[in-house]
């Protein structure tokens, strides 16, 4: 059947049946193999010939083509639409405020209560189960030591020769220890890490999660009043507020090796100067500065990837929708939580 | 609390998803020692039903009196003790995947009994040894077929032995002889265990085969429409969805309302 055989009447009228016809029928004589290009003209044919008021004869047709054509009804029904009401501004406005309003309650309930069962587990009354944590502590932790170390160090580096290439025309050169220690311990490591940390960990907390859920998992536990906070939320979110500070460090120490390793190759200093330079012009309060920050941001992250993982739904594109969200959530909220803190450290004079 | 005869009775529930109504209208009584079938087609909300039956959603209006409390109507700690009662099978399982069968049916031990390690131990053997699946105490979830998955929720459900059990389509996904085995399974431990069971299940061959009451839920007006065990149901009924749905026969004799739904 050649190209456009499928539309009959393909942008024009329908032509006007001759006078005194009644039925409409199909020689098929000719017709050797068809598939469901034919069915789909066939059924137009037989929607036109309605429409005109011709009787449509399907005795010439082959006869499973007839059966197919029976299964159609006479029009395509219009095709069903998303129930959903359009809403206006105002009502939107207040939707939105209403769930944001809503989201911080919850978000706010949660983190007290996985506050409490942290309490809990320091008295050695919880119900988390070790195993658990211990797995989580290592996924947040040692696991993600190497990917934290080479994103920092190249941020250490590129920061060094940026740094390098500018002061050298002041003839200030050895200040580039201070500009690659200021900037790794107050800010860059701990924004790095925590960005790292919310799509490496985040990521996989809400996807864990939200397959939980799906699974069934989550449903049982609350029938078994098992809490869910204290079992599945507490492990996830202590590891990550408890290995964030300390990768922190970690990132930080490596920040400044990089920064070392390139001004070693660019500056005429030597090894034992520059970090001299390094441990008098950075303060033990900036490296304080970011350990704060790092926990606060681990906290976070994981709360939010947490909440995000049980609001979601229960088929496999909803995970991850669940995953992108936490990490989109998890790394906006960072940077507009260390903005807050940016503040806070200026009006405090930290 | 009194020994009485009605374990759970639902009342006039209404069970909705914001404006979309699921269900309403829905009664019923379940019988102690009966096994009940929550029947109707694909889509109708039994398995909502069955949420609102064990605390997973509440209903929008109605009771479910659960011994002679209304279970909706207690706080949740209250509704925690209640469902100590219940067990529950759900569909796929829903096995803990980060724990071992053996821990996935220890845990509820561990958490609302005070028995020792070496005991709780002795009663997952036991447990998993009525359905056949002590072989697999450490096996992961992950590492195990469909069908025992099944039976192993199923060991974790009667874990806190429980005396109302719960199957979410406990057939859905197995193979003939697999389904069969299960639903011997569940009757064995009806008799052994002396618990109500209700089931929510569209296999027929299982619901003649196990269910003695029931109720019939219908999609297209939102209420029961039957009441009875699904063998007099098939036997007795005139409705003509029951018939049709009973004896697996596709054409619904048309009313003018099944044609208007046809494309609706």
């Amino acid at each position: 059947m050649p190209n456009g055989g499928v539309m009959p009447f393909a942008g024009q009228d329908i032509p006007t049946p001759p006078s005194g016809s009644t039925t409409l029928s199909v020689d098929t004589t000719a017709l050797a193999a068809w598939d469901s290009s034919f069915i789909s003209f066939l059924w137009e044919v037989k929607q036109a010939a309605a429409s005109t008021g011709l009787a449509f004869d399907q005795n010439g047709l082959p006869a499973p083509a007839q059966r197919l054509l029976a299964l159609l009804p006479p029009k395509p029904a219009p095709a069903a639409r998303h129930d959903s009401h359009k809403q206006n501004l105002l009502e939107k406005t207040g939707d939105l405020t209403l769930s944001a309003l809503t989201e911080t309650g919850i978000a706010t309930s949660l983190a007290a209560e996985t506050t409490l069962g942290a309490v809990h587990a320091l008295h050695g009354k919880s119900r988390m189960r070790t195993k658990d944590l211990i797995t989580d502590l290592w996924n947040a932790g040692p696991n993600a030591l190497l990917i934290v170390g080479v994103v920092n160090f190249l941020i250490g580096a590129i920061l060094a020769f940026v740094g390098l290439v500018e002061l050298r025309r002041f003839a200030a050169e050895i200040y580039v220890t201070n500009l690659v220690g200021i900037a790794c311990a107050r800010e860059i490591s701990a924004i790095m890490t925590a960005i790292i940390m919310a799509g490496r960990t985040g990521g996989a907390y809400a996807a864990r999660i939200s397959t939980m859920l799906g699974n069934e998992e989550i449903d049982a536990l609350q029938v078994f009043g098992i809490p869910i906070s204290g079992y599945i939320l507490l492990p996830a979110i202590l590891s990550l507020s408890l290995m964030m500070p300390l990768l922190y460090l970690y990132g930080t120490l490596i920040g400044i090796l990089g920064g070392f390793v390139v001004s070693m190759s660019m500056m005429d200093v030597s090894p034992v100067g520059y970090w001299i330079s390094t441990i008098n012009g950075v303060e033990l309060k900036e490296f304080g500065f970011g350990f704060v920050k790092a926990f606060f941001f681990g906290s976070f992250i994981a709360l939010a990837a947490c909440r995000v993982g049980l609001m979601a739904g229960r088929s496999a594109a909803d995970v991850g929708i669940a995953a992108t969200r936490a990490v989109v959530i998890g790394i906006v909220g960072i940077i507009a939580m260390d903005a807050v803190f940016a503040v806070m450290a200026n009006a405090l004079g930290i | 609390m009194a020994e009485t005869d009605t374990l759970i009775s639902v009342r006039d529930v209404e069970l909705s998803f914001g404006p979309k109504i699921i269900q309403q209208n829905v009664s019923f009584d379940l019988k102690r020692g009966s096994i009940f079938a929550v029947m109707g087609g694909s889509g109708c909300g039994k398995s909502t039903l069955l949420k609102s039956l064990i605390g997973l959603l509440p209903p929008t209006t109605g009771r479910i009196m659960v011994g002679g409390e209304d279970y909706w109507a207690q706080n949740e700690q209250r509704r925690t003790q209640i469902n100590h009662r219940f067990g529950v099978l759900f569909q796929s399982g829903a096995l803990w995947s980060s724990m071992t069968v053996g821990e996935n049916v220890a845990l509820p031990m561990e958490m609302f009994t005070s028995q020792p390690p070496d005991v709780v131990r002795k009663l997952v053997e036991l447990k998993l040894g009525l359905v056949g699946m002590e072989q697999a105490i450490d096996l992961f979830p992950s590492e195990i077929s469909g069908g025992m998955r099944k039976r192993a929720g199923l060991a974790r459900a009667i874990a806190l032995d429980p005396d109302i059990l719960f199957f979410d389509e406990p057939s859905a996904g197995l193979d003939p002889i697999t389904s069969a085995r299960l639903d011997d399974l569940i009757l064995t431990l009806r008799d052994g265990l002396g618990a109500t069971i209700v089931i929510v299940s569209h296999e027929l061959p299982s619901l003649f085969a196990i269910a003695d009451d029931g109720i019939f839920l219908d999609a297209k007006t939102h209420k029961p429409i039957a009441h009875g065990s699904p063998r007099t149901l098939r036997d007795t009924s005139t409705i003509p969805e029951v018939m049709a749905f009973m004896n697996r026969s596709s054409t619904i004799p048309p009313t003018d309302e099944t044609k208007a739904d046809r494309h609706v």
